[in-house]
């Protein structure tokens, strides 16, 4: 995209040209910047305080030091580890599935004739816009009928492959897998699979890694969908058991905050990882829409 | 919206396959299924999984709300009877009158600072990644623990009133009035989306040709003019995008209020005066908590109409005059041909 080519423009269009407003425009953004970062630097002075500093007016507005003491008891509370694990085998189970199953099929759709072609992806698009709400009750019936119900297979088999991938995947096929290489390939006697593995996978890279990083981030949070099917609480994932812990232990706010850091550090570890291609991907795909 | 890039790229993909359809043509038909046979394998685990955990479940949840089931004991047929008491519910109506007010209170606010933030992220040339990765994160983290984290900052004697003592103003009662709730959440999800919005926003900004702005400054056109004129509508489909996105996101509002509200006794879920109820933990409430599952069907499928609907009159609204918007797109194309 035309990232910064094209900056000159925006001062003419929000008349911000001279000196002063640019530091108006820097003032603001760090503020907003303040606003973003403030609950994640609260909740670590929470986790690190002691309950009672918690509960002190005025509150202490710097990190204690019981942060170790308090991710103990959180062991100790819950199942932590057990969730963690849970947790993580779920999301990248889920999101090496959701690669591989929606590349193969953004692949076929981009770049292959075949009849009803239009008609199936007419009604993958159509799927998209069903809310996951609309079958909560049946949905759960269904995993109790096959015996899924309180396994981790209940959380990965049915998003193991989605609408959106499909569909952002294939956008990004059309635009960047070259016909020629195929045909190259075809010549050298190629079927799909072969061609899927030679030249589409690799190409399709810097998508898939903005795409992992999504899918990732949204197994990983969800849930009314794990609080709904995880019926047996000696197995449930890290949001559930936190939901737990924050019921079960109210007056021990200290505690519970140490939990809800331990649950968000890995996230915002993965994303960091790749914020780089996830923002630009992200933004790329807004605007094909 | 995405199949019209769809169509420009199919003569392309066509002349692939040109030299198969010669080979296919002398043993066919067997041949042309072969040829067929690996693109339908590569897009059928999607549609197996649909109609398992997807299609079926919606037929399901169809059936399932004209009857009387507890999940364990026999079914009953009740016909229309499900939507019938449901109309009659209070607490139903309650919740759709929270859940669009809270939808309100938070899409409003969130998309005009989006807008303004995309601006001045669009004018900031310097540490541009910095600042993006620093909006996105509130998007990326989990909504149970930031629940948790806003819960404690609302409480009565929690950060947000010390400091509204700190400069003299009396304690909000946020976990506990009809409009302290209500902020309260609208607060959680601004905080949550304002970032992404503006990327996106950003996107559209940055995706708006510099010839359009150079146009507008040979033609003699204020900032203002170059706003109203040039960036607003360009940016159209963009913004109908983000509230296509939040007005779905909006209507399921479910882990703030489960989360901060939610309770043994059905008559208190969803805080003091159920304020905090919204659609979907009433839902989630009926169906899992109180085991009415043809209840929580049938309520599943008013969502399902309200979100449609909902989301139909947004994008009238959005996109109803745009007489302006087609004709920025057609001056763009021909931007982009004179080059």
């Amino acid at each position: 995209m035309a990232a910064d080519h094209t900056s000159s423009t925006a001062g003419l269009a929000i008349g911000a040209g001279s000196r002063r407003a640019r530091i108006c425009v820097r003032v603001a953004l760090l503020l907003g910047v303040l606003v973003s970062m403030f609950p994640f630097y609260w909740l670590v002075v929470m986790a690190s305080g002691t309950n009672q500093d918690i509960l002190d007016y005025p509150p202490k507005l710097v990190p204690g030091t019981q942060l170790l003491h308090n991710m103990g008891e959180v062991i100790d509370r819950i199942a932590f580890f057990n969730s963690l694990f849970n947790t993580v085998v779920v999301a990248v189970t889920g999101t090496v599935l959701v690669l591989f199953f929606d590349s193969l099929a953004a692949f076929a759709f981009a770049k292959y004739e075949f009849p009803a072609k239009k008609f199936l992806f007419g009604t993958l698009m159509a799927t998209y816009m069903i809310p996951a709400q609309l079958s909560l009750v049946p949905q759960f019936v269904t995993m109790a009928h096959f015996g899924w119900a309180g396994t981790l297979k209940a959380l990965i088999i049915p998003g193991a492959a989605n609408a959106f991938g499909i569909f952002w995947l294939r956008q990004y096929a059309q635009n960047s897998l070259p016909d020629e290489l195929l045909d190259a390939g075809r010549i050298d006697g190629a079927g799909f699979f072969r061609l899927y593995r030679t030249v589409a996978l690799p190409l399709f890279r810097p998508a898939l890694a903005f795409l992992g990083i999504f899918t990732f981030i949204s197994i990983w949070n969800d849930y009314i969908w794990p609080l709904v099917v995880m019926v047996n609480p000696d197995r449930l994932t890290l949001q559930v058991a936190l939901a737990n812990l924050s019921v079960a232990y109210n007056t021990n706010y200290a505690v519970v905050m140490a939990g809800a850091l331990m649950s968000v550090v890995p996230l915002i570890v993965v994303f960091l990882l790749g914020a780089r291609h996830f923002l630009r991907d992200l933004a790329a795909g807004a605007t094909k829409m | 919206m995405a199949t019209v890039a769809g169509t420009a790229q199919v003569p392309a993909a066509g002349s692939g396959d040109e030299a198969g359809g010669r080979r296919a043509r002398a043993d066919a038909p067997r041949g042309r299924w072969r040829r067929h046979l690996p693109p339908y394998l590569a897009i059928s685990p999607y549609y197996v999984l649909f109609a398992v955990f997807g299609a079926f479940p919606v037929f399901f949840s169809l059936y399932l709300s004209f009857q009387d089931w507890d999940g364990i004991g026999d079914m009953r047929f009740v016909g229309l009877q499900q939507y019938s008491w449901l109309l009659q519910d209070s607490v139903f109506w309650h919740s759709i009158l929270n859940t669009f007010e809270i939808w309100f209170m938070s899409t409003v606010p969130m998309l005009f600072l989006a807008l303004v933030l995309a601006f001045l992220l669009h004018s900031q040339v310097r540490y541009a990644a910095a600042y993006r990765v620093a909006y996105f994160i509130p998007n990326v983290t989990s909504m149970v623990a930031m629940t948790i984290v806003f819960g404690s900052v609302f409480a009565q004697s929690g950060l947000a009133n010390s400091m509204l003592k700190a400069i003299g103003i009396d304690g909000v009662s946020w976990l506990t009035s009809a409009l302290g709730i209500k902020s309260a959440i609208s607060i959680m999800i601004i905080w949550r989306w304002v970032g992404y919005n503006a990327l996106i926003f950003l996107a559209g900004l940055q995706a708006i040709p510099s010839e359009l702005f150079e146009a507008a400054r040979v033609d003699g056109a204020s900032s203002r003019q170059t706003l109203f004129r040039v960036v607003v509508p360009q940016l159209r489909p963009v913004i109908l995008f983000a509230v296509i996105t939040s007005t779905i996101n909006g209507l399921q509002i479910f882990t703030e209020s489960q989360v901060l509200f939610y309770s043994d006794d059905p008559g208190t879920t969803g805080g003091p005066g159920q304020e905090g109820m919204t659609i979907v933990l009433y839902l989630w409430q009926k169906s899992f908590n109180d085991h009415q599952f043809g209840y929580g069907a049938a309520m599943g499928w008013l969502l399902f109409a309200l979100i449609a609907l909902f989301a139909i009159i947004n994008w009238r609204l959005v996109s109803g005059s745009d007489r302006d918007g087609r004709r920025g797109i057609a001056w763009r194309k021909e931007a982009r041909n004179g080059r």
